[in-house]
């Protein structure tokens, strides 16, 4: 299936199989799964329960065994591993539950980061000085000012702070795809819901498509949609049981 | 690029361990290239004690025995060679020119040697150098004395003073021959070779001071003067040893052979140069313990660095799930982690080689004066360019398998970032 001009699919997962190195009997079966461009889906899953993994195949840091994993239109499972590596810089943004940034880089360091690794995202911000103002302007919309915090090493920022400018490194360069693993538990409600109307509101202006992974439920009304893990993973481990939404 | 601007932070702020290990490397290498210098240098003064002499010749002993005594003025010679087998010697066809050699005296621990004049012309170290007197000038009357750099040096000798020779070989001599007094004559240049720690007098000065003993001591009630004793003539009837040139080397053997098989006394004729070489290589089994001792502190510094980088496993571990995150391909995380390995490694190594060559130049007047050890202060040889190359591939691989075991568990843990 071809990228076609105006197919708002972005991402399309098909009958994926999966079994990490080295642990046998541990299985990871998607069926089916897919993400409309722009939109916010949210999958809800208890820990344990594969989430982390899944986010690891649609990002092409691991390969499936058999199967589809279609991000605009390009099937990653058929890619070596170097060319899911640069796919992955030119059309994805990660942010990770926590410690996200270099510690000893700032924070614009950090949110310059993945532009070195993907020459069109860095082409789509411009110069050298336009990925400063960019990374900058980033800060600034999440809701830090890059002027205070911006030369400080990453490492002393606050957790809120750190998780902003991983957003902000995710979106910088205007990727198509967001992958965020539960990027706010380590965050009180107030910062949690605030980081999330930021980062949705930014998402929004470029068209790109969140993918989160939470076992907080209460997430469910920010996002456009939401999917219960066990409604869509078959995991080999066990027999599927239903597993209710709180 | 950012990238490496952030590896270089990360490496910054980890300074100080940074900068012991590189200290370590370092150390390592200065010790390594050092013991290799000394060694070559030891080496090439050993083999540079005497050259231009074609045989020396003693009574039958060892090659090795005769060339410790005749030369580095160690041990003692069992026998003597009468003055007859000498001339004998000297007069052969071959033969350009013969240096006798008496020893058996010494003065306050340095041996005393009897010899001609000839031997301050003939003897030659370091391949073409010849003995040269700064001061003075060689012996002329019969108690002068010729003095070594050495002997000078650490006994405060000059041209004029007075000393005493004493019976045998001990540092510490109650037999002297407090009767006949010497004069240094002359003080000889520094050469590193045992010419520096002898005291030279005339074969005839030799006989002058035994004549009036026999055996161990002084014959009693015949007490002869030093006045007295110019009066006699002082025919040696022994020698120690002679050292031999010959008109053409393509002789070296035959009369070898002959000295060999001499009739009527029992006398052996080594080559320096192959006596030398069997010397060195008894000696030469403490150059290969050095050379491991320092190889060993080598590999200890090499482990230091991968330990070093292995401590710092969990940041980087984190560092490389990120860089993932971001694109970077496996091989560029991998370099980055082996990268600053190899930096820190050819840190030390240049540092160490750097501060070899500056401990070379400030040492090197002084380890010639304490010990005429003459260090070379060459570039590095090819062979050394290559060691330390190999040190460096050596901390590249020792920070690879650290960074391959990182990556290793990166792929395992997938996207998590562990704290």
């Amino acid at each position: 299936m071809a990228d076609r001009p105006g197919t708002t699919r972005l991402l399309e997962v098909e009958a994926v199989r999966y079994r990490w190195p080295g642990e046998a009997g541990f299985a990871l079966e998607v069926p089916r799964l897919s993400l409309d461009r722009g939109e916010r889906l949210l999958l809800i899953g208890p820990s344990g329960s594969g989430k982390s993994t899944l986010l690891a195949l649609v990002a092409g840091i691991v390969a499936p065994l058999e199967g589809q994993i279609r991000v605009l239109g390009e099937d990653i499972a058929r890619l070596g591993a170097s060319a899911r590596d640069r796919f992955r810089a030119e059309h994805m943004g990660v942010v990770f539950q926590m410690f996200n940034l270099l510690p000893y880089g700032s924070a614009v360091d950090n949110v310059l980061l993945p532009l070195s690794f993907a020459p069109k995202r860095r082409a789509r911000v411009g110069s050298h000085l336009a990925q400063e103002t960019e990374a900058r302007r980033l800060l600034a919309r999440l809701g830090l000012d890059a002027s205070a915090i911006g030369r400080r090493r990453a490492a002393d920022l606050s957790v809120g702070q750190q998780q902003r400018v991983a957003a902000a490194r995710a979106m910088i360069g205007r990727p198509e795809l967001m992958i965020a693993d539960e990027p706010t538990s380590a965050l009180d409600t107030e910062t949690r819901d605030q980081f999330l109307d930021l980062v949705s509101g930014e998402l929004a202006e470029s068209d790109a498509g969140l993918l989160m992974v939470s076992h907080d439920a209460a997430l469910a009304p920010r996002f456009d949609r939401v999917v219960r893990l066990a409604d869509i993973l078959r995991d080999g481990r066990s027999v599927p049981v239903p597993v209710a939404v709180p | 690029m950012i990238v490496l601007r952030l590896a270089l932070k990360s490496l910054a702020n980890r300074w100080l361990t940074a900068l012991l290990t590189v200290a370590a490397i370092a150390v390592s290498i200065m010790l390594l290239l050092g013991v290799e210098k000394v060694r070559v240098g030891a080496r090439q003064s050993f083999a540079d004690t005497i050259s231009g002499t074609d045989l020396i010749v003693g009574a039958r002993t060892g090659s090795l025995q005769l060339l410790l005594y005749s030369i580095f003025r160690i041990g003692n010679a069992t026998n003597n060679i009468t003055w007859a087998s000498y001339d004998e010697i000297r007069q052969q066809p071959e033969v350009a020119w013969a240096v006798p050699l008496s020893l058996g005296d010494s003065h306050r621990g340095f041996r005393v040697l009897g010899t001609t004049t000839e031997y301050f012309t003939r003897y030659r170290y370091r391949r073409t150098h010849a003995l040269e007197l700064v001061a003075g000038k060689p012996f002329d009357d019969l108690f002068d004395a010729v003095v070594g750099a050495e002997v000078a040096a650490s006994l405060g000798y000059k041209v004029g003073d007075r000393i005493v020779i004493a019976h045998g070989l001990g540092s510490v001599s109650f037999v002297e021959h407090d009767d006949k007094p010497f004069r240094v004559s002359g003080i000889l240049a520094r050469t590193g070779t045992p010419v520096d720690r002898t005291v030279h007098v005339s074969l005839e000065a030799i006989e002058a001071i035994h004549v009036d003993w026999q055996g161990g001591g002084r014959v009693p009630g015949q007490a002869i003067s030093a006045d007295e004793v110019r009066k006699m003539e002082l025919k040696p009837k022994a020698v120690t040893a002679a050292l031999i040139g010959l008109k053409s080397r393509i002789a070296t053997f035959r009369l070898q052979r002959a000295i060999n098989d001499y009739p009527r006394e029992a006398l052996v004729a080594i080559i320096p140069g192959a006596a030398l070489q069997e010397l060195w290589g008894l000696v030469g089994i403490a150059e290969t313990a050095l050379a491991a001792v320092s190889w060993m502190v080598v590999a200890t510094a090499l482990l230091g660095l991968a330990t070093m980088i292995l401590t710092t496993l969990n940041d980087r571990w984190r560092e490389m799930a990120i860089l993932r995150s971001v694109g970077a391909r496996p091989a560029t995380v991998l370099g980055l982690l082996s990268a600053e390995a190899g930096l820190l490694t050819l840190a030390g190594v240049l540092l160490g080689t750097a501060l070899t060559y500056v401990g070379l130049v400030v040492a090197r007047p002084l380890i010639d004066r304490l010990y005429g050890l003459h260090l070379a202060i060459d570039p590095p040889t090819w062979g050394e360019i290559g060691t330390l190359a190999a040190i460096v591939l050596a901390g590249v691989i020792a920070g690879l398998v650290p960074a391959f075991r990182a990556y290793r568990l990166s792929l395992a843990d997938g996207m998590t970032v562990r704290t």
